[in-house]
């Protein structure tokens, strides 16, 4: 009988601990880019704002409280996490001739950095992004962002990068790099974004 | 004149098509496998499969690591997620649009350690990404945390 009662204590000792959930902690960590960041942490009626790098909070089921952590304690906790992070994407832009689908010579050697950074990805994937300026109308220039988008995947298919590894988008003169009024034939508009992942 | 109408349907209707291909490139996949070391394994639709690099994800995909386990993926918004060792990471839903941002992503991690580095859907609109952990909610303004939950 008493035997059966710590039987009992026991049960309720662990069924209580099991209750009390799992632990959860959040960190922010610096931008890369130093701009504003952060997170909010809602649970249920409570809620944490993270807004300074390392600032943390942990959570259990009862209570919710916020503490300072370090770059030390993040490497500890996350290095493994971390060290599998993707390389971040790689940006390039390819600028066009007017109205053309052909690109420019100062662009050409832009494509060597592409290349470069192609070959550092052990799985690549490239991102092509076409704009134009804002001279014509809106299905024309969809039309030529795309023509543009496809000239880069054809010239990147050409230096042995698989078509299948290349998404093609066409923006036409929805995103002007320097906003301009309708009409007005900016080189740096038409432009071609790349993106190595 | 029933030939010029049906012509000038056949037009009508390739401009929608091709306005619709513009607005919604075909993609079924939501990111892909960039980093994996260990066991990975991605649950979808009942099955598991081995977590290569280089395999593509979709929508209700769930990815566990192991105990010497780690995965790294990149999504279409550019966003990237890893996980640690015995981890486990739903992609819940992921809806995005390439041309607008546009977009809706939440993950939850149920198990295990993440890091997360936000991409277009957050940086579009502040409540458009979420992570769940088991007892709360994370709404991501900024780039890069981590989350760590324990058994």
């Amino acid at each position: 009988m008493t035997r059966l009662a710590r039987w009992l204590a026991i049960m309720v000792a662990v069924l209580l601990a099991g209750c009390a959930g799992p632990k959860e902690t959040i960190v922010l960590l610096p931008s890369p880019t130093g701009q504003d960041t952060a997170v909010t942490v809602t649970q249920g009626t409570r809620q944490v704002v993270l807004a300074q790098p390392y600032a943390g909070a942990r959570l259990s089921r009862s209570n919710a409280e916020a503490f300072p952590s370090n770059a030390q304690e993040v490497q500890v906790r996350y290095g493994s996490a971390l060290a599998a992070q993707p390389l971040p994407p790689a940006r390039f832009t390819l600028f066009f001739v007017e109205g053309k689908d052909e690109f420019t010579d100062e662009s050409k050697l832009i494509v060597d950095g592409v290349f470069a950074e192609i070959a550092k990805r052990p799985i690549p994937d490239v991102i092509v992004i076409g704009h134009t300026d804002s001279v014509g109308s809106d299905a024309a220039n969809d039309l030529l962002s795309r023509q543009r988008a496809e000239v880069v995947r054809t010239a990147f298919a050409a230096r042995g990068l698989a078509a299948d590894k290349v998404v093609t988008v066409g923006r036409g003169k929805r995103e002007l790099a320097v906003p301009t009024g309708d009409g007005v034939a900016e080189p740096r508009n038409r432009r071609v974004e790349i993106l190595v992942r | 004149m029933t030939k010029t109408f049906s012509r000038r349907l056949g037009r009508g209707l390739a401009v929608v098509a091709a306005a619709l291909w513009l607005a919604f490139p075909a993609h079924a996949d939501v990111g892909q496998i960039k980093v994996a070391t260990g066991q990975v394994f991605v649950d979808r639709k009942g099955q598991s499969l081995p977590g290569r690099v280089g395999l593509m994800l979709e929508a209700d995909d769930v990815l566990r690591t192991g105990a010497d386990g780690s995965v790294g993926i990149t999504m279409r918004d550019n966003s990237l997620l890893s996980a640690g060792p015995n981890s486990i990471v739903s992609l819940e839903r992921f809806e995005f649009d390439a041309t607008t941002g546009d977009g809706r992503f939440d993950a939850s991690l149920r198990r295990g350690t993440l890091a997360v580095t936000s991409g277009r859907i957050a940086k579009k609109s502040p409540q458009a990404m979420t992570v769940r952990t088991p007892s709360a909610v994370l709404g991501v303004r900024g780039t890069e945390f981590v989350v760590a939950v324990d058994d």
